[in-house]
Order: structure tokens, then C-alpha cells, then sequence
């Protein structure tokens, strides 16, 4: 009873690696058909501007939204954590730093990876279902061409794009509370920002934002294209887009600090 | 002409195709019959490079495909339009954009050309000045039209059609049956169309085929199928459940 259960559970481990290691190699075969395409999909340019669209503007409102409120929040837990400790005309450049480095391209990420991925993996896995992308085929388009790839350079055009919108829209939200509610004063909070202004802080936060988009593009479109079965295998393509780019952003997040303030910001 | 011999595919445990042998003359209609989930489908996807067999070979003109790269593939399906089953129209686009996709993508033609061949794509089907309509406000029965048109805007040699007529009332699919039938007179193509439904097969077809059990087990004329004395094909022409087949 116990044998089998354990060789059961064997069974289940080792189908699970077998389909992450498939699962790997086709992300890879999909990332080499992207380079593979680029020149010719980008040539496709107004599709690409429509992605553009998508992505970007879409997004706008919703990046709006969280980085005023991202900002907002930034204020009041540092007016908080600084209490005794540190002056409050140093409020300005934590938010700053913070939110260029950290907090906006990560939580545009976030927010554009649950938007776009579950959008794009909905869109191409519909498609999937209907035999659209087969009907492409036989009609002698590339879906990767046609498809993926203007996508994906889309969200690593509009992904910085939107975290510069979201950098001074949270610094905006951070300066509104900080003189309504906190007592600095516009121009110690102006001072304290021109004082700590890093640019290699802002490159290394839209490095990073590029990064994301490429991920939340291929992430999307490849749960879109691995989409089996109706209805029930798009939910599952969108739900698998979604947490796959968002784990792999907070991952390379890790990966890509470590790679840029130890090495190559690093004095 | 086409020329299939041994294809085999399996998909998960079926064996889908076991070793099907079909010719298809140039200028003729191939109607290949058979039950829901015989591999009828799976059969055009082979032929226009949609599936990879296991076993066998395709030969286009002489060419082989199977095996061939995507690239000689793509100059295989220049040649040929496709008629999915669900129609398959690209929901973001309009009509005139899926009917005018493959000539905007492979022909150098002028924007008022392409808008030229798009209008009198949609007049063949019978629905002239639906161009900027959207799939989803489409009928049934008018989007298997607009797939036709897109199936034969780049004056295709072969044409592939998937259950043309399934999910249609009889008066649609007469029509979309006379369609094919007047779309075959006017480009002369070679035709390969997928079906259960015996009206539609007997108005279209040069010849019929009946694939079971992952083979082609009969060819022959209209006139022979009609007269056969097979008896799984006559309980299929009959649309009987009494014969040897078994309805599961």
C-alpha cells in the first residue's frame, strides 16, 4: 500500500519535471523563432503600433491609478519608519530611489503582466481553439511572424514607457502627501529629489522594465499558443500567463539587481 | 495532382491514419466520406503541412512535402485555399481584411487592387459590400461564405474544404454546395472536400473515398457509391443505424 503510493508519487514527480523541462525547451524554440522573425514581423509596423496601442495605452490608466497611490504609500511609510531617526527633508530622495529603482518597474510589471499576459494568452489561445492560428499557416503566414513578434516588441517598447509615466506619477503621489498630511515643504521635497537624483538609478530601473516586457510579451503568447481544448484550456493559458510572468519578473527582478548595483553600478 | 500513399499518424493512444492510399487528378473533386472522428480532418491538415505524419508521403505536383522546410512549405500553401470548418476568420479583423490578409501579405499589388479582388471574391459567394463587417455579427451560413472567399482569393490551384456544409440548415447547404460547384467551374481546381453529409458529396464530387478505420476502404464514382453493394457504404449513404457499423 505504502510501495505504491510512494510509486505513484514517483510517477507524478517525475511526469512534472519532464513537463517543466519540455516546457523550458519550447519557451526556448519560441524565443529562437522570435529572434528568428524580428526583422521581418517589425517590418509589419502598423501591427506593431497597434500593440503599441494595446499595451500602452491600455495600460495607462490603470499604471495612472497605482503609482499615485504607490507614492502615496511610499510617503507614509517613510515619514513612519523615519519618526526619530532621520530628518523628514530626506523624504523626497527615499521615494525617489525607491520608486525608480524598485517600486516602479516592478509594480508596472505587475500590473501590466495580470493585464496584458492574461490578454494576449486569451487572444492567441481563442485563436488557437478556432483554428485561427492554423488558418494563418496554411495560408502561408508565420503566426510567429504575424503574431508574436510584434507583441513582444511592443511590450519591450511600452514597458519603459510606462514606468517612466509610473516613476513620475508616484514621486507626484509621494510629494502630494508629503505636504498635505506629513508637513515637508514643496521645496524641501523638490531639494531632497534634486540632491539624490542618480541617473544610473533611473537606466537600471528602465533596463529592468525592459526586461519585463519581453517577458510578459513571450510569456503570453506562448500560454496563448500551448492552449488545448475550448474554453476551459484558454482560462488555463490566461490563468498560467499571468503567474508565470509575474513569477519570472519578481525572479529576473532578483537576477537582474544583483547583476547591475554589484557589478555594473556598483560604485 | 496529389498523390498520398501510407500516411500514418497517431495521436495519443489512436492511431488516427493507418496507411491511407488517396490520388487526386488534377481538376477533380475528391470527396472523402466517413463517420465524426475518423481522421477526415486530421487527413487535409497532412496535406497542407498543418500536421507532420509519422509515416508516409505527400506529393503536390510531383513534390514531395512531408519533410519539406517551412519554407518549401509555404510555397506548397501559396498554391492552395483552405475552408476550415468553423470557417476560422480572424475576429479582429473585417471581412475585407480576412479576405484580402494572403494578398496584402504576398502579392504586390496596388491597395485599390487588393480592394478590387476582395469585392469580387465577396460577389462570387454572394455577398457583395460586407467588407467592413466583423465576424462575430456574421451568420453561420455567411461566414463559411467569407471563408470560401478568403479560401479562394489568391486564385488557388487546390482547394481543401473541411465539412463545408456541417451546422447548416439544408437550404444553406445546397447553396454553399452549388457554390463550391460553381467556384470549381469558374478557377478550375483541384478539390479535396471533407464531409458526412451525402447531398453535399454527391452535388460536388469527381469521385468519393470513404476512409474508416484509419484507410481509404472504398473509391469510386458518384455512380458507383450510388449503386454499391458495400455494405458499411451503403448504411453510410443510407444514414441507417442497422449495418455493421455501430453507433457508439
Amino acid at each position: 500500500m505504502h510501495e505504491d503510493f510512494a510509486l505513484r508519487g514517483a510517477r507524478y514527480v517525475r511526469r512534472r519535471v519532464f513537463d517543466w523541462v519540455a516546457g523550458v525547451g519550447r519557451v526556448t524554440i519560441l524565443l529562437r523563432d522570435i529572434a528568428r522573425f524580428l526583422a521581418p514581423g517589425l517590418r509589419s509596423f502598423g501591427l506593431v503600433v497597434r500593440q503599441m496601442d494595446a499595451i500602452g495605452v491600455g495600460s495607462l490608466w490603470l499604471v495612472v491609478v497605482v503609482s499615485v497611490f504607490t507614492g502615496a504609500v511610499a510617503a507614509v511609510q517613510a515619514a513612519y519608519q523615519f519618526s526619530t531617526v532621520v530628518p523628514l527633508k530626506y523624504i523626497g530622495s527615499v521615494i525617489l530611489r525607491s520608486v525608480i529603482i524598485e517600486l516602479g518597474p516592478v509594480l508596472t510589471a505587475l500590473i501590466v503582466g495580470g493585464r496584458v499576459g492574461s490578454s494576449i494568452a486569451a487572444e492567441l489561445g481563442t485563436m488557437k481553439v478556432t483554428e485561427q492560428i492554423d488558418a494563418l499557416r496554411a495560408m502561408a503566414i508565420n503566426p510567429v511572424r504575424y503574431l508574436v513578434v510584434p507583441r513582444v516588441a511592443a511590450a519591450l517598447v511600452m514597458m519603459p514607457v510606462l514606468t517612466i509615466f509610473a516613476n513620475a506619477i508616484a514621486v507626484f503621489g509621494g510629494f502630494v502627501v508629503s505636504i498635505t498630511s506629513i508637513g515637508v515643504s514643496p521645496h524641501t521635497y523638490v531639494t531632497s529629489l534634486k540632491d539624490f537624483f542618480y541617473l544610473k538609478d533611473l537606466v537600471s530601473g528602465l533596463l529592468k522594465s525592459v526586461i519585463f516586457g519581453g517577458i510578459i510579451g513571450t510569456m503570453g503568447c506562448f500560454h496563448g499558443f500551448q492552449t488545448e481544448g475550448g474554453a476551459e484550456g484558454v482560462g488555463v493559458a490566461t490563468t498560467h500567463a499571468v503567474v508565470s510572468a509575474c513569477v519570472l519578473v519578481l525572479i529576473s527582478d532578483y537576477v537582474l539587481a544583483n547583476v547591475l548595483f554589484r557589478f555594473i553600478f556598483a560604485s | 495532382m496529389i498523390r498520398i500513399r501510407g500516411l500514418r499518424k497517431r495521436l495519443g493512444a489512436k492511431q488516427v491514419l493507418d496507411g491511407v492510399d488517396l490520388d487526386v487528378p488534377t481538376g477533380e473533386t475528391v470527396v472523402v466520406l466517413g463517420r465524426s472522428g475518423t481522421g477526415k480532418s486530421v487527413l487535409l491538415k497532412h496535406i497542407i503541412g498543418l500536421m507532420t505524419p509519422d509515416e508516409g508521403s505527400i506529393e503536390v505536383d510531383e513534390k514531395e512535402i512531408v519533410g519539406a522546410s517551412e519554407h518549401d512549405l509555404n510555397e506548397v500553401r501559396k498554391r492552395f485555399g483552405m475552408l476550415f470548418q468553423g470557417a476560422a476568420l480572424f475576429d479582429s479583423m473585417t471581412v475585407g481584411d480576412n479576405v484580402g490578409l494572403s494578398l496584402r501579405e504576398h502579392l504586390r499589388l496596388e491597395e485599390a487592387e487588393i480592394r478590387r479582388r476582395v469585392a469580387e471574391r465577396l460577389d462570387w459567394v454572394g455577398l457583395p459590400g460586407v467588407e467592413g463587417m466583423k465576424p462575430a455579427s456574421l451568420s453561420g451560413g455567411m461566414r463559411k461564405r467569407v471563408g470560401l472567399a478568403r479560401a479562394v482569393a489568391m486564385d488557388p490551384q487546390y482547394i481543401l474544404y473541411d465539412e463545408p456544409t456541417t451546422g447548416l440548415d439544408p437550404i444553406l447547404a445546397a447553396s454553399i454546395s452549388e457554390l463550391i460547384r460553381s467556384l470549381q467551374r469558374r478557377l478550375g481546381v483541384t478539390s479535396i472536400v471533407v464531409t458526412h453529409d451525402m447531398a453535399a458529396a454527391f452535388k460536388v464530387a469527381d469521385r468519393m473515398a470513404m476512409l474508416d478505420g484509419g484507410r481509404i476502404v472504398y473509391s469510386g464514382t458518384p455512380d458507383e457509391v450510388r449503386n454499391t453493394g458495400d455494405p458499411m457504404l451503403r448504411q453510410f449513404i443510407e444514414g441507417s443505424s442497422e449495418g455493421p457499423v455501430h453507433a457508439v
